[in-house]
């Protein structure tokens, strides 16, 4: 609820109050029946048949060659528990916390929000060279921008080390979890640019106004101004870029999981230890632990947002 | 004074910084491309433009450009469309459990793009007759964004001013034509979002296209670049810094359009 | 009611999916015998202007067209279509998975040779015989050209399954101009371990240069073991998998594990390019560079990575500043088979997919692709070694190198087995030998790989200390 809650904007400046969804053009439950089901009939057949499917493999060994692919066995929680007693997948879900957490929550919803906010004046040509740059970023195949990214962390004749002088620091085996962070933030922050600039959209320009005349400070103009209408894409941008960077799996293209595990986050460790091999009934269990956490993330957003309201 | 002189250097030294991380990276795509030996670190090139050449002679790179076009403004369309009408239906009738089903799909959304369900979206897709349809492709990648879509526009559909839709409604105005005349110019910098997310996503988007459609002639440039290394699995770098240039651009076009065309500020909407 | 109708939905299409898991073809090898008018198609990891474009040219431009020729004398209209891939071994080894699964696919496929086992085990591809009949798979007189080493990459518990499209052998590469500076000799060879790691010590006092690379590590996946552990352990007299069993930290497997100490261990190779995301790629610039000194890997090093017009990590002097030696075994005598010297092989295999509605036809495309003349169209580009001893004899002439691998090192070369767990045997190997290059001793790194060891093929197929 709370992010309909949180963004209903209302006509006058006043701050947001709680307001039900209220029907006003009219639809009716039939016709927003009729609006809802394209897309709902298209998630049930594409989305949740195949997820549920999948959930349901994560319960059986099986594989996708072999005879295991033929007649698998139903093997209940085997998968789970030998995941969870697997010390390697301790070490993979810190690791995607942190990744998460250092990136997504911290690195790239503040630097996109930071970017939106200050580019709103900056000189045309600026935010146009600015937006650019971050969106490129965020385009380019995973393929070629990890070699991008080798050509700057890597050590001998890697752009780093150039530029601050000092060869023979191989930063992604000796910092591997920083560089993927600061890599993420470079890789994503465009999204949260995006949302949050559409966002900062529909402020009304009048109450900013109204701030400045008033002299109110800038963090006092953003925390009671900005924030209450931006509350609700707060929390979708940060639901959503946490969501994407927990499943991601570009940090194997730069660090293979290395150097010993060292940056294997969940996804990279699904990878190298069901799917290498092909094992897709244990690979769908640490997926499914992988939406449990995911689950936890969103209702622990849920609340801190809820509260604040 | 001093305060707003100390204020602009901090702005330029903000985006001088900003500029320079997010430029630096992108250094070997400007050189790589036009250097007679690419390799990975970064180097003056040796000036070429063979590299582009053989870009050009590929037999499948620009077409595969094409069928990315295709697929993607597949994907892209039906997403917005779709989420647009959900989104906004949801935003303005109370359904029960409304908020606990878009979570659940939103979570589940994660489940199916990770390759633990490629097997039973390709059983299914084998038994809907689905396999070789790039309309198929796009359906299933649609389906994958829906619920991340609806999510975003959702808030964009809540924070349209209900007065707009009430007044449009005292003139007679359809539930359709109402979302289309009023509610979606209002909310345009949402849609314009989503637009480019899901091109972009799409665009990227390598297993599902390599698994579901059969023909070379019909795979998406995301498909084309995995394909261009050598029989042991190093990387082709005379074809892919090109390629890549030449696969990003698509892509920046369709940005500045929507931007320009659709704007992602949009100062004059809401007002009273 | 919105609920209610996506259960519907639900319904229905688990109704339709249901049952069609785990399909296992019926093959009938009389099929369609006498058809007039046949299509096939034919399945490969290969690309136009991509991954392994020799072949896929090789396809279309010569294999379609005569064959579609001399069907066409025999009064029979076919139609041959060529379906390329090009990506990753693992994404294409999914696609050929879920193809098979689903009674889908090309009648005739190219295969890793190493993915048969899995497929055969699962009854998803079946022997030759089986498909278009033993009395017509015995008849091909191309069998007597491919010596039995080779022709065993097609076969499952002594079945025929396929026939391989060519392989390949590992030597140990070294730069000449690197050992001319060490004062090594230009035609080196060594005997033993002892003398790789004396040969090391001599480039380590050459400034900036890595005396060795030995892939190790798990960034470099399979590279480690095909181009590390395995020859090494062939070279100590006992290979992975014998008897049928899997070695665990048996003394060969800590005498393996104790030269990758002393090489990375001792400075005589550079222990962080091993775990570096494109290691690989890296060493292969860094050999080319002047900057390696002895370099492990197969033909394909020679033919594409140091190649001087197109290969990945061009070396415009190779033929005269490359030099390559077989790999000793630990001492001499003691390799596999009391070998004085070991390798290790793999390599792709053509076979008929069961689904095949032409079976018979789908054998006389297989055994056409595999006749002397096309088998020798196929190398035209450049030299390769083939399956066919008479194309070798006559197409590898020209190149040193090729023809050293195809005379000297294929006879004495081992494969690997071909079991569904064998990649998870890879990556217990591979993971010893990371954490013998991040400072464990050799015999923690193996009691390690042991218990990793026992959980994937369970503690009664190792073979303990």
């Amino acid at each position: 609820m709370p992010a309909a809650d949180a963004t209903a904007v209302t006509v006058a400046a006043a701050p947001p109050a709680r307001r039900p969804a209220t029907d006003s053009a009219g639809l009716g439950k039939g016709r927003a029946l009729g609006f809802v089901a394209p897309a709902l009939i298209l998630i049930g057949i594409f989305l949740v048949f195949p997820a549920l499917w999948s959930i349901y493999i994560g319960l059986t060994n099986y594989t996708l060659t072999g005879p295991a692919s033929v007649n698998p066995q139903t093997v209940g929680l085997d998968n789970i528990t030998g995941a969870l007693s697997d010390p390697l997948f301790g070490n993979s879900l810190w690791l995607t916390l942190l990744f998460v957490l250092g990136s997504a929550v911290i690195g790239q919803n503040i630097l996109g929000f930071t970017l939106a906010w200050t580019m709103r004046g900056a000189r045309k040509w600026l935010r146009r060279t600015t937006e650019g740059l971050v969106l490129l970023a965020w385009i380019l195949p995973s393929t070629v921008v990890a070699y991008l990214w080798i050509a700057v962390l890597d050590r001998d004749g890697g752009t780093l080390n150039l530029l601050l002088g000092n060869p023979a620091t191989a930063w992604l085996v000796q910092y591997p979890m920083s560089s993927l962070i600061v890599f993420n933030v470079w890789r994503g922050t465009a999204f949260s640019m995006l949302l949050y600039s559409s966002a900062l959209a529909v402020v009304p320009p009048s109450q900013l106004e109204t701030a400045r005349m008033v002299g109110a400070s800038k963090w006092s103009t953003l925390k009671d101004v900005v924030f209450p209408h931006i509350r609700g894409h707060v929390l979708t941008n940060t639901l959503l870029v946490s969501l994407w960077t927990a499943n991601d799996f570009s940090p194997f293209l730069l660090t293979a999981g290395g150097p010993n595990h060292q940056s294997e986050t969940l996804p990279v460790f699904i990878y190298q230890q069901a799917l290498g091999s092909g094992q897709l009934g244990y690979a769908s269990a640490i997926s499914f632990l992988l939406l449990l956490v995911n689950l936890v993330v969103a209702l622990v957003y849920l609340r801190i947002l809820r509260r604040r309201t | 004074m001093t305060g707003l002189v100390l204020r602009r250097i901090g702005y330029t030294a903000f985006f001088a910084v900003v500029l320079a991380f997010f430029a630096i990276p992108m250094l070997w795509l400007a050189s790589a491309p036009f250097d007679s030996k690419p390799g990975l670190g970064l180097r003056w090139p040796d000036w070429t433009f063979a590299n582009i050449q053989t870009t050009f002679d590929h037999p499948y790179a620009l077409t595969s450009l094409v069928n990315s076009l295709v697929l993607c403004t597949l994907a892209m369309v039906i997403t917005t469309v779709l989420a647009a009408c959900a989104a906004y239906a949801l935003s303005r009738v109370r359904i029960p459990g409304r908020d606990a089903l878009l979570y659940v799909l939103l979570l589940l959304s994660s489940v199916v793009t990770g390759t633990a369900a490629m097997v039973p979206i390709f059983v299914m897709m084998y038994q809907l007759g689905l396999i070789n349809s790039q309309y198929g492709t796009a359906l299933v990648i649609a389906g994958g964004m829906l619920p991340a879509a609806i999510f975003i526009l959702k808030d964009f559909m809540d924070a349209v001013p209900r007065s707009y839709e009430e007044s449009a409604r005292v003139f007679g105005a359809s539930p359709g034509q109402i979302l289309l005349h009023v509610v979606v110019p209002v909310a345009r910098p949402g849609i314009a979002t989503i637009v480019v997310w899901s091109f972009v996503q799409a665009w990227g988007n390598f297993l599902l296209p390599f698994l579901l459609l059969r023909d070379i002639g019909s795979q998406p440039a995301a498909v084309l670049l995995r394909t261009l290394q050598d029989e042991g699995g190093s990387a082709n770098l005379t074809v892919i810094p090109v390629f890549s240039l030449l696969y990003s651009i698509p892509v920046v076009v369709l940005y500045l359009f929507v931007s320009k065309r659709y704007g992602f500020r949009f100062h004059g909407g809401i007002k009273s | 009611m919105r609920l209610r109708s996506l259960i519907a939905v639900l319904t229905g299409v688990t109704l339709v999916t249901a049952g069609c898991v785990g399909k296992s073809a019926d093959s009938n090898t009389g099929q369609n015998a006498d058809a007039k008018d046949i299509t096939l198609t034919i399945g490969a990891n290969a690309l136009a202007g991509g991954k392994n474009t020799a072949t896929a040219k090789w396809m279309t431009d010569y294999v379609i067209p005569k064959f579609t020729e001399a069907q066409k004398a025999k009064g029979v209209t076919a139609t041959v279509k060529f379906e390329g891939n090009g990506a990753d071994d693992k994404d294409y080894k999914t696609k050929v998975a879920l193809d098979l699964k689903t009674g889908q696919g090309a009648d005739v496929l190219e295969i890793d040779g190493i993915w048969l086992g899995e497929f055969a085990q699962a009854g998803q591809v079946k022997p030759l015989d089986d498909v278009a009949g033993r009395d017509k798979v015995d008849a091909w007189d191309g069998w007597s050209k491919i010596p039995p080493a080779v022709a065993a990459l097609g076969q499952f518990d002594g079945k025929r399954y396929g026939i391989p499209t060519g392989t390949d052998g590992r030597v140990l590469y070294f730069n000449k101009k690197l050992f001319a500076q060490a004062g090594l000799p230009a035609d080196w060879q060594p005997k033993s371990w002892a003398e790789i790691v004396s040969a090391g010590q001599a480039l380590k006092k050459l400034p900036g240069v890595t005396p060795i690379q030995l892939n190790a590590g798990t960034a470099m996946t399979e590279a480690t073991t095909m181009q590390g552990v395995l020859p090494l352990l062939a070279g100590t007299g006992k290979p992975v998998y014998a008897d049928g069993k899997w070695q665990g930290a048996t003394q060969n497997v800590k005498d393996v594990l104790g030269l990758y100490q002393q090489i990375y261990g001792g400075g005589l190779g550079d222990p962080l390019l091993q775990q570096e995301a494109k290691g690989r790629d890296k060493s292969f610039a860094e050999f080319a560079d002047n900057k390696i000194g002895i370099l492990l890997e197969s033909d394909y090093f020679w033919r594409s990575v140091v190649e001087p017009k197109a290969g990945v990590a061009k070396m415009a002097d190779r033929d005269t500043a490359v030099g390559w030696a077989k790999i000793p075994a630990r001492t001499a005598g003691g390799g596999v088979g009391g070998q004085d010297f070991v390798s290790m092989s793999g390599g792709s295999i053509r076979v008929i997919n069961p689904n095949s509605k032409y079976p018979q036809q789908a054998w006389e495309l297989l055994q056409f692709m595999n006749s002397f003349d096309a088998t020798k169209a196929k190398v035209s580009g450049g030299a390769q070694i083939t399956p066919r001893t008479d194309v070798n004899d006559e197409v590898l002439a020209g190149d040193p190198m090729l023809s050293f691998v195809s005379k000297q090192v294929l006879p004495i070369t081992r494969y690997r087995p071909g079991l569904a767990v064998y990649p998870q045997v890879s990556s217990a190997l591979q993971q010893a030998t990371a954490d013998v290059v991040a400072g464990k001793s050799p015999d923690e790194a193996a009691t390690a790989y042991q218990q990793a060891l026992s959980k994937a093929v369970g503690e009664a197929n190792v073979a303990g200390s």
